[in-house]
């Protein structure tokens, strides 16, 4: 159960953010999740629902992508997608010399926010 | 309105641990994470790394438990300093409480943190702690099929320690498929079977270790 520190790291960020944009309220949360990652996206949305009363991101969407493995081969540049256990030989040459290029990833995109009325 | 972001979720955790490594570079020191479920024998394991190798370093142990000091109170009476974390309830460690940690040692002495993590074979894999090396160990009687089951800390591990070796006959554990299924997620990590209770196979383990402590220690002064 990380995911409420996950959650936290999501909600300080997504604060900041909003302050610093003079937000009255963050309506969505926009996150990338790598599918190598540990990360329970069930988990991850009861944390968010369960940190975020009484702050300004009160009632908002977490809105979670996951992004699939993403492999390349040193020998041949062979790049392919996989799942957990297809990544560790290049399934071209045979290779076994395999750089991870992308799903291990924790990130935060982007939120949405209503600002001050100008009224 | 759309504001970006793009910052890393864990991005707090992942600077200190950055310093953390940084600390333990300026002192020469190897930090090694050790990872793996609840009685696979962390500390049994760390017992024997520790006789194994104290003859050549200078070794501190800092053990994350969710409570208690029996590990800790373990350690220090083989005579090598020990500091305990009680993460109340936190199902792994963070690299700022190494840091609170670290900070009651004498880094300038020591060759050699071994850190015991939170028994876990999940939340652990997701955290730098500004450590060297991470290292993963399976217990025999947890069965072979674990790395199907938790395959990320099979991922982030530099070394897998197969350990209670000694009861291979009475446990229904299929080595070959086991060490097949680890290739398959991480091609080239080294398996290694111990018995740590009794020492056998510790020296293996033990020497992989040291090379990786040298290397570093090269590579620092230069």
């Amino acid at each position: 159960m990380h995911e409420m520190g996950i959650a936290e790291g999501i909600l300080s960020s997504s604060l900041e953010a909003a302050e610093g944009a003079g937000a009255l309220s963050i309506t969505g949360v926009y996150v990338t999740i790598g599918e190598l990652t540990e990360v329970s996206v069930d988990a991850l949305q009861f944390a968010w629902e369960a940190i975020c009363p009484g702050t300004l991101a009160e009632g908002s969407v977490l809105d979670v992508t996951m992004v699939p493995a993403t492999s390349g081969c040193a020998d041949c540049g062979h790049e392919w997608m996989h799942d957990r256990y297809s990544g560790a030989q290049c399934p071209s040459c045979g290779g076994w010399v395999v750089m991870l290029r992308q799903g291990r990833e924790m990130k935060i995109d982007s939120i949405d926010i209503d600002e001050e009325s100008d009224a | 309105m759309k504001v970006d972001i793009e910052k890393r979720i864990l991005a707090a955790n992942e600077e200190l641990a950055g310093s953390n490594r940084e600390l333990f570079a300026d002192h020469g020191v190897f930090v090694l994470d050790l990872m793996a479920s609840p009685g696979a024998g962390k500390t049994s394991t760390i017992l024997a790394t520790i006789d194994a190798l104290r003859d050549r370093y200078s070794i501190a142990v800092i053990e994350g438990d969710i409570a208690s000091k029996v590990d800790a109170e373990k350690v220090r009476a083989h005579g090598i300093p020990a500091v305990q974390i009680n993460t109340g309830g936190a199902c792994h460690l963070e690299s700022a409480m190494i840091r609170r940690a670290v900070d009651t040692l004498d880094l300038e002495s020591l060759d050699l943190i071994i850190i015991e993590n939170v028994g876990n074979l999940v939340c652990p894999s997701d955290f730098d702690l500004g450590e060297n090396a991470k290292v993963m160990i399976l217990s025999v009687p947890e069965g072979h099929d674990k790395p199907y089951k938790y395959p990320n800390i099979f991922q982030v591990s530099e070394a897998v320690i197969l350990n209670k070796y000694d009861t291979m006959s009475v446990f229904d554990f299929d080595e070959e498929e086991f060490r097949e299924v680890v290739k398959s997620l991480n091609g080239q990590v080294p398996v290694f079977p111990i018995a740590a209770t009794k020492g056998d196979g510790v020296d293996a383990w033990a020497e992989w270790l040291a090379a990786r402590i040298d290397a570093a220690k090269r590579e620092g002064s230069r």
